[in-house]
């Protein structure tokens, strides 16, 4: 089985978000850490032990900036085999569908591949439209939020959720699939896997080295302007005792805010 | 005559408040727009749908109606609606961002090569161009979304945009459509998870328990209040990882972002990734003993006490509530 995973670096999810100048991206000065997506780490998690129990390799693939190499490296470290960096300017401002064209073109470079995994959402952007577009540029069936899946012979069983339901789905492979949360606890890396991941090949291409014109990758829709939510009102604290907070609360739900 | 074209959701044979939501947006849209609205169905036995689609603001209706159709297959729908598009030509597509939603747009925008916005919480047209508003950081902040070229895509929020009265004596134009029906993906089987309980996304009122309930033990605590209220079951990601909940349940960057008009965090003292999933609420209700918790900056009103104490009152108030309204 040859698995590829597509990783994203984004800003921890305890960043505290601060608008750059431009107004139309976050200020990555105020960027305390960057990490691998959360839900591209259970796919990284999930190839590996497919890896394990199949045989194989699990090559990492990535569009971003220069920093976006260390989702590589953690990603390299857990345990993958080798890992792609699209890197070029052009791709700064691209829409979810330019970072799909890159990484389908990127994969295509990678020969034969049985199955691709993503996370479900990038954390940040919160897009969830990369799996999708990347099965769909790829000419690959897509099963997305998945919280379990059992690779078979040429095909896969896969659960996903929806409002309410579970539903179980069967698909060939190869195939592209995206992880959720619950599909697996990822491990962490190991100091020896750390060590080990400054060897393993990473190998940097941009748009020329894909046949891609930047064209291709320009936004259909873009961020004109980012901003921060507005303020709440301040807080108003409910007085008294359990029982008097309790019925006064029910009481503002119902005539104040008319929520209930 | 510029066009809108919304894809409505059916399953079972039902549509999908989200769906109708999306047509309703439309309609407003097309208003602004000079537009028509045309929405796509597809399922088994979805002409009948044509009618309430009408009635919430579709001008025509195509449908794909079809035994074959019955179970969502994303390699179908993707061909049935990129079908009505190169048929329809639109101007701006409109999707609902259900689980079948944020799975079929990017596929089809992917095909279709048209800019996707998804999540949108509001559309406006200003000086004749469309304008998305989309959170991101699940809420920390909030982007503007323009689009260089047509169409113009995007996936609406449910429970965000205002349902628009119905109209049944509008009439209705059903054009059918045929679909190739083979897909390498299927769904095998569904199994309801979580029977009789509203779906966090589209619940009205969620409340939700963290760590301040100290042990799965007391999540009934949480609820019974959710019952008594009508409302749906949250949690924080603390009590998620610490196993007390399945994961469904949690709201935050890495669970579910929600925006109900009611939220009640009981026992959550609002991590920055937790907040983000619930700010947008309408009204948020924080319980919880420590005074400089975070989550009392974004509440509305609060109650500062021993949740032990406060929620099985609250319960019962609750209850008697609902009881004086009937």
């Amino acid at each position: 089985m040859k698995t590829v995973v597509c990783v994203e670096q984004v800003p921890d999810t305890e960043t505290r978000v601060r608008i750059a100048a431009s107004g139309t991206a976050i200020s990555e000065a105020d960027v305390q850490s960057w990490i691998p997506s959360p839900y591209d780490e259970f796919a990284i998690e999930e190839a590996l032990r497919i890896r394990e129990a199949k045989g194989g390799e699990v090559v990492l693939v990535t569009v971003g900036p220069e920093r976006a190499q260390a989702a590589l490296r953690t990603g390299l470290a857990m345990g993958a085999d080798s890992a792609v960096h699209v890197k070029d300017a052009a791709l700064e401002t691209a829409d979810p569908l330019g970072i799909a064209r890159a990484l389908a073109a990127a994969i295509r470079t990678l020969g034969a591949v049985d199955l691709v995994l993503c996370g479900q959402q990038g954390v940040g952007g919160d897009h969830s439209q990369v799996p999708g577009m990347l099965a769909e540029l790829l000419d690959l069936p897509q099963v997305t939020v998945a919280v379990k899946i059992a690779i078979g012979e040429g095909e896969a069983a896969v659960e996903r959720e929806i409002e309410g339901a579970r539903e179980s789905w069967t698909t060939s492979l190869p195939a592209v699939i995206s992880a959720q949360k619950g599909l697996n606890e990822p491990r962490y890396a190991s100091l020896k896997g750390i060590m080990a991941a400054k060897k393993k090949p990473l190998q940097v291409l941009d748009l020329k080295a894909l046949g891609l014109d930047p064209g291709a990758v320009a936004a259909g829709a873009r961020v004109v302007r980012l901003e921060l939510p507005p303020p709440r009102p301040p807080v108003r604290m409910v007085e008294g005792d359990p029982a008097t907070q309790a019925k006064e609360l029910v009481r503002l739900l119902h005539e104040e805010a008319k929520v209930i | 005559m510029a066009l809108i074209l919304t894809f409505a959701e059916a399953r079972d044979g039902r549509l999908r408040r989200a769906s109708l939501e999306v047509v309703s947006e439309a309609r407003r849209l097309a208003g602004a727009l000079g537009a028509t609205v045309e929405t796509v169905v597809v399922g088994a036995g979805v002409t009948a749908l044509a009618g309430e689609l009408a009635a919430q603001g579709a001008d025509r209706v195509r449908v794909f109606d079809d035994a074959a159709l019955a179970a969502y297959a994303t390699e179908v729908y993707a061909r049935a609606l990129a079908q009505a598009m190169a048929a329809a030509r639109p101007q701006v597509v409109l999707l609902p961002f259900t689980a079948m939603g944020k799975d079929l747009a990017p596929r089809v925008a992917a095909r279709t090569g048209a800019g996707l916005a998804s999540d949108c919480v509001a559309l406006e047209v200003k000086d004749g161009r469309l304008v998305a508003r989309r959170p991101v950081y699940a809420g920390k902040a909030v982007t503007s979304v323009e689009w260089s070229g047509e169409p113009r895509m995007a996936t609406l929020r449910p429970n965000v945009f205002a349902l628009g009265p119905q109209d049944a004596s509008r009439p209705v134009e059903v054009v059918p459509g045929a679909v190739d029906a083979t897909a390498r993906a299927r769904v095998v089987r569904t199994t309801a998870t979580a029977q009789g309980r509203v779906p966090l996304s589209e619940a009205q009122i969620i409340v939700s328990g963290g760590r301040g309930l100290k042990g799965p033990e007391n999540f009934h605590l949480v609820e019974s209040l959710a019952e008594a209220l009508g409302g749906a079951v949250g949690a924080s990601r603390a009590v998620v990882d610490a196993g007390w909940v399945d994961h469904q349940l949690q709201v935050g960057q890495t669970g579910r972002t929600v925006s109900p008009s009611l939220y009640v965090a009981v026992g959550i003292s609002g991590a920055i990734q937790h907040l983000a999933g619930m700010s947008s609420s309408r009204c948020v209700v924080a319980i919880n003993k420590d005074p400089d918790a975070p989550i009392f900056k974004v509440a509305d009103y609060g109650v500062l006490g021993d949740l032990f104490e406060v929620l099985p009152q609250l319960t019962e108030a609750a209850k008697a509530h609902r009881a004086a309204r009937g």
